[in-house]
Parts: structure tokens; sequence; C-alpha cells
């Protein structure tokens, strides 16, 4: 029986709008065993990103408690509070959040900076991370210089850099193409395979798929929460290829014919 | 995270955002730099008013003949003769209590000539009580004690500016120096007392009354073709010392009540005062514009640093999401403005400095550097630096790191 990682119990997240009260969450109880896969799925406003960011510890619950790795986190202190951020946690965000005009490089680097790391061990991990995400020959880029799924990738390689055991990612593939949806969550399924609790917000049924787990909010409460399967993502990805590499030869033949017809 | 990492890291984010790096910066120099370069100019024409004046002796009165108001055309003070040998020996008789020492004194200017060279300068009869007067010594040599001074000997105390172009490195005591043909020997340099109203103080030729007399008016006159410089046993004495010379000159030269005076008598520390004071008011209109400018500055890198707030703490947000702490951010930032605003500081000083002894040498001012000001400024304008760079970390850092990572405006 694999521990439990993360323990919610009576979650609620309120937000003060004026005059009116929007509750996103309305009393979430929810395990995450270490080691296991996880979605969360739901219409948009459901939650989900609320429930990310109190996992992730960027928010305060209004009401409920909250341990991580059998640690309650209510009542620490911001600096404990980051602590945790930047040694259970590593946060992928939908929006990638990397510093503007600073390399992938630096911005990988960054976690390890507030962890006391020296320079060289810095340099050695954000390379590896880097290049475990296939950006190794990108490491001078700015984030104006990489495609979207490019920095997503540089925000993987930020997240897993400091070898937390938990890695939080908030849709994720939401800005991507297809293809490189895949690619993002071969590298995420790979960590999993390492040993790695990953949760993921999504609302696209085939990324959840990926997971072994998936949980259905609605209107701020889990709805279903069911076991499952996953797909492989490596799979995935490279039937899609083998597709398209023979979309690719069927053009090609269908030029060449044109070419002698003419 | 190490000192060294965090000044690493401050110089990078610095380095990242040139733009913003160099207009915060220019606020930072161009407001330390003017206060400086102002108080500067203020004090340092302050500083060479006093001097000037000072150059004159205090507590002295000038005496000269001829009419209070003349008109322009027919000359200027002195002009018409008035003043007699006679009245100066009724001066020099202790009937006015607060006149201490009396110095007639004649001038021109003419040529002068040693074996080497030729000099236009200035040449004063006068007898040795001038020197106390003036408070001015021989640095080599002397000058005139009663003796000489009453005497017809034909001896020169000279200043530091005719020493040098006469008799160039050679010391001229013992020398002899020729006044329209007549030679004299030189028996005193006096020390330099560099610029006064008239010009150069030091470019000057003193020779005694009577030689004066002799040699360039050929022959005694009962007019005085000169000056008289009168000073008082103690300060304060001015207004009743003015009054008591008018009273016994207008009685010698039997005015009546309706007659204007045909003497005048100046009070030069009253001129120096008025000098000054408009000096003074100079220095603070020019204090009030560097305190201004400094504002400007100060509000420039507000708003630079309030712009950039939006930016700043979405970069908080996610150093804050990757575990940095409160005291992590903080420390970043401070590291940061402190770095702008000493650099910034620093060349402000520079310029500040260069632009304070440009003034002095263009304007002759003495080259004054105002380090109490200097002082307030840089801890100003770092201030308003590093308060503002600070700022949207210390409001940053309470935020729950979401908020900042949506922080809009
Ligand atoms: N900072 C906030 N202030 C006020 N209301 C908020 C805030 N953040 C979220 N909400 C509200 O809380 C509810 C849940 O939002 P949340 O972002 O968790 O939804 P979501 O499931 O992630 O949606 P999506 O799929 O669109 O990302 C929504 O009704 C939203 O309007
Ligand atoms: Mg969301």
């Amino acid at each position: 029986m694999p521990p439990t990682l993360i323990e919610m119990r009576g979650i609620q997240r309120t937000y003060v709008m004026g005059d009116n009260l929007v509750h996103a969450l309305r009393g979430v109880d929810l395990d995450i065993d270490a080691g296991s896969s996880i979605a969360i799925m739901g219409t948009s406003g459901s939650g989900k990103s609320t429930m990310m960011n109190i996992m992730g510890c960027l928010d305060q619950p209004t009401k409920g408690t909250y341990k991580i790795n059998g640690k309650n986190v209510s009542g620490m202190s911001k600096s404990e509070l980051a602590n945790i951020r930047g040694r259970m946690i590593g946060f992928v965000f939908q929006s990638f959040n990397l510093l503007s005009r600073t390399s992938a490089l630096e911005n990988v680097e960054m976690p390890l900076l507030y962890q006391g790391v020296s320079s060289r061990d810095r340099h050695k991990r954000a390379m590896a991370a880097l290049a475990a995400v296939g950006l190794q020959d990108r490491e001078d880029h700015h984030s104006s210089q990489l495609s979207g799924g490019q920095q997503q990738r540089v925000a993987i390689a930020r997240a897993l850099v400091g070898d937390a055991p938990i890695i939080m990612a908030d849709e994720p593939t939401g800005a991507l193409d297809t293809r490189t949806s895949y690619e993002v969550m071969g590298i995420l399924q790979g960590l999993v395979a390492k040993g790695k609790t990953l949760i993921i917000v999504t609302h696209e049924a085939d990324i959840a798929a990926y997971a072994s787990r998936v949980i259905t909010l609605r209107d701020g409460l889990i709805v279903e929460d069911r076991q499952q399967t996953p797909i492989d993502a490596a799979a995935a990805l490279a039937k899609v290829t083998a597709e398209r590499e023979v979309a690719d030869l069927a053009l090609a033949e269908k030029n060449k014919r044109a070419e002698k017809a003419s | 995270m190490n000192i060294f990492t965090t000044f690493k890291l401050a110089i990078r984010a610095l380095w990242r955002n040139k733009v913003r790096t160099l207009l915060t910066m220019l606020g930072i120099v161009f407001g330390i730099g003017a206060v400086i370069a102002m108080v500067a100019g203020g004090q340092g024409a302050q500083a060479s008013v006093k001097e000037v004046f000072d150059s004159l002796g205090t507590n002295v009165l000038v005496l000269s003949g001829g009419a209070q108001r003349t008109a322009g055309a027919s000359g200027g003070a002195g002009s018409r003769q008035s003043l007699t040998w006679e009245d100066v020996k009724a001066l020099e008789s202790g009937e006015i209590s607060s006149i201490k020492w009396v110095a007639p004194t004649m001038s021109t200017r003419t040529q002068a000539a040693s074996e080497e060279a030729n000099w236009n300068t200035s040449v004063t009869g006068t007898t040795s009580v001038w020197f106390k007067i003036r408070n001015w010594e021989a640095s080599r040599g002397a000058t005139f004690d009663e003796d000489t001074g009453n005497s017809t000997a034909k001896i020169a105390v000279i200043g530091q500016t005719v020493a040098t172009q006469l008799f160039a490195n050679t010391n001229p005591i013992g020398q002899t120096l020729r006044i329209n043909g007549q030679p004299f020997e030189v028996t005193g340099v006096l020390v330099t007392k560099g610029q006064g109203p008239r010009g150069d103080n030091d470019d000057t030729i003193i020779i005694p009354l009577k030689t004066y007399q002799q040699k360039m008016e050929k022959g005694l006159a009962k007019y005085l073709k000169g000056e008289v410089l009168l000073s008082m046993v103690e300060e304060g004495q001015a207004q009743r010392t003015i009054a008591q010379v008018t009273a016994l000159l207008r009685d010698r030269h039997k005015l009546d009540g309706a007659d204007e005076d045909d003497f005048r008598i100046r009070n030069p520390a009253e001129f120096a005062q008025a000098q000054k004071d408009s000096t003074e008011r100079i220095a603070t209109l020019l204090a009030i514009v560097a305190a201004v400018s400094l504002l400007i500055g100060g509000i420039g890198v507000m708003n630079i640093m309030l712009v950039s707030v939006i930016e700043r703490t979405r970069e908080i947000g996610i150093r804050m999401a990757v575990g940095a702490k409160p005291i992590d951010v903080m420390t970043q930032f401070l590291v940061e403005s402190l770095v702008l605003a000493s650099v910034g500081g620093l060349l402000g000083l520079a310029l500040g400095y260069g632009a304070a002894q440009y003034m002095a040498g263009y304007f002759g001012w003495k080259f004054f550097f105002p380090m109490e000001t200097a002082g307030i400024a840089f801890g100003v304008a770092g201030g308003v630096g590093v308060g503002f760079g600070l700022y949207p970390a210390i409001r940053a850092a309470q935020l729950d790191p979401i908020t900042a990572l949506r922080y809009e405006s």
C-alpha cells in the first residue's frame, strides 16, 4: 500500500467579488497516493485550477485541512510554504510562466537558486533537465525565441529540475497542438514511470486517458472518481508520427504523378 | 543564496531590462548632478564675493574729492579737486576720536621696467599706515615703516604679479625697477591677495607718498589728487564717523546749509554687504532649482519603477511559485535597487563634481564641493530608487503566489 501523499478534507475556497461570494470549491475530500497519476477534469469554471493551486500551496483554502506528505499546511508561514513548493512540488502552468528576457537555462536553474545549490551543480542539473525534455541545444534561447511547445518543455524542465516528488500541471497541453501535446504527455508519463506523482488538470478526455485515475469536478465538488488503465503516450506519438509519414508519402506520390501527367 | 550570487543575479536582472535601468539611473544621475552643480555654484560665487571684499580690509572708509553726485559727462568722482593736504592733517589730528589711521593715496597707471621686462601697472604713493589699513604684509623684504613711508626715498614695495612680470623667478629685493624712467629699489614684495573689486590686487607698486608727489606729480600741490583711506578704531562706527568727517570737512570748506558736499565718503563694507546679499539670493535660487530637479528626478524614478510593478509582480509570483521565500524576493530587489541607486548615485556625484568644477573655472569662482549637499542628494535619490525598487517586492511578498501571478494593475 503506497503512502498517501496528498490529503484534502472538506476543502472550500470562496472568492469575494464585491458584494458577491463565489464558491469555487464547496468541500472537496481527496487522497492521492504516492506514485500515482491523476487527471482532474471538469467543465470550465468547475474549480479545477483553484483546487490545483491549493494543492500546489500557491493558494490557501478558505476552509478545510490540507496535508501534504502528512504535514498540515494551514498555519504554515510563507517561507515554510515556499520551502514545500521548492522541495515537494514541480508546477507547470498553462501559460508557461517563464521569465521574459531570460534564457531557458536560467529559467530552469531558478528553483535550485532558492535551495542553495552551488552554481556548478545548478548548471549541471539544469542542463540535464533540459536534455530530459529534448532541449539540450536551446539553453541560450529566450522565451520569445521558442515555440509554444518548446516553452512548455522548458517549464517542465523547471518543474523537474528540483527532483520534487510531485509534478503538478494545470492544462499543460492547453496551448499546444495535438502532436506536441503527445510529446509533452510522453515526457510527463516518463516521470511517473520513474516513481513521481503526477497531478494534471485537463478538460480533454484523450489527455486524461494517460492517467491511472480520473476525477471529475462540477461546481466545486467531486462528482466522479474512477481508476483506469492509462494508455501509453509514447505509442500514441509513434502512431501519430507514422500516420503523418504515410500522409507525407501519399502526398509525394500524388505530386510525382501530377508532374508526369503534365 | 549567498551574497555573491545575489549580486550577480541583480546585475543580470538590471542588464536584462536595459531601458528601465537606464531611465531610472538617468533620473538619479541628473537629480544628484544638478543639485551638486547648483549648490556648488551658489556657494562658490558667495565664497569668491566674500574673498574679494575681504581683500579690501574691513572697517575702512574711502574719502575722495568731488561732488557727491557728479554728472556723468563732467567726469567721475574726484574730478573736481576739493580735498587739501590741510584737510588730511585735520583728520590726522585726532579731533575725530573714532579715526585710527589716515592714509592718503595717489595712484596712476604707468609703465614700470626692469632690466628684463616692461609692465604696465598701477603705482600708488602712500604712507606706512596704508599697509596696516589694508592688513597687507610683505612676503619678502618689508613694507614701509613710519620713517621710510614719510621719506622721499626712491623705494618700492611691489605686488606678486609685478614681481613675476618684472623679475621672473629671481628675488626682486634689492633690484632696481624704473617708473617713468626713475630708478627705484625694491624693498618688499607683498603677499598674494588675488582678485579684488578692481581686478588683480597683486598688480601694483607702492612707493612713499612724498616720493610720488616729487617724481610723479612733479612738485607739491595744494589739492590731493587721490583718495584718503580712513580706518576706524572699532567696527560699527561707520555711520558716526561719516557724520563727523562730513561735518568737519563742510566746516573747513565753508559750505553752508544749502550747499552740496564737495567730497565723497564711501563705505566699502556696505557695498560688500549688498553684493553678498545678492549672491546669497542667487545661491538660494539655485538651491531651489536644484531641489526641484531632484524632485523631478525622483518622480521620474518612481514612475519607471511603478510602471514596472506589474511585470515585476508577475516575476515575483513565478519566483515564489518555484520556492522563493519572501526574504529571498526582498533581498533580490533590495540588492537590485541598491546597485542601481549606488551606480546612478556615483555617476551623479561625478557629473556634479565635473559640472561644479567647470562652472568654477568658467565664472572664475572658487571651486567648492558641497559635501553635505552631495550627501543629502545622494540620500534622497538613492532612497527614492531603493524605496520604489523595493515597493513591488514588499507588496508582492505579502501576496499568495497565485495572486501575484495573476496581478494585473
Ligand atoms: N481570483 C479569483 N477571483 C474571483 N473568482 C475567481 C478567481 N479565480 C477563480 N474564480 C472563480 O472560481 C470558479 C472556479 O475557477 P477555476 O479557475 O478554478 O475554474 P477552472 O475549472 O480551472 O476553469 P477553466 O477550465 O476555465 O480553467 C470560477 O467561477 C471563477 O470565476
Ligand atoms: Mg483553470
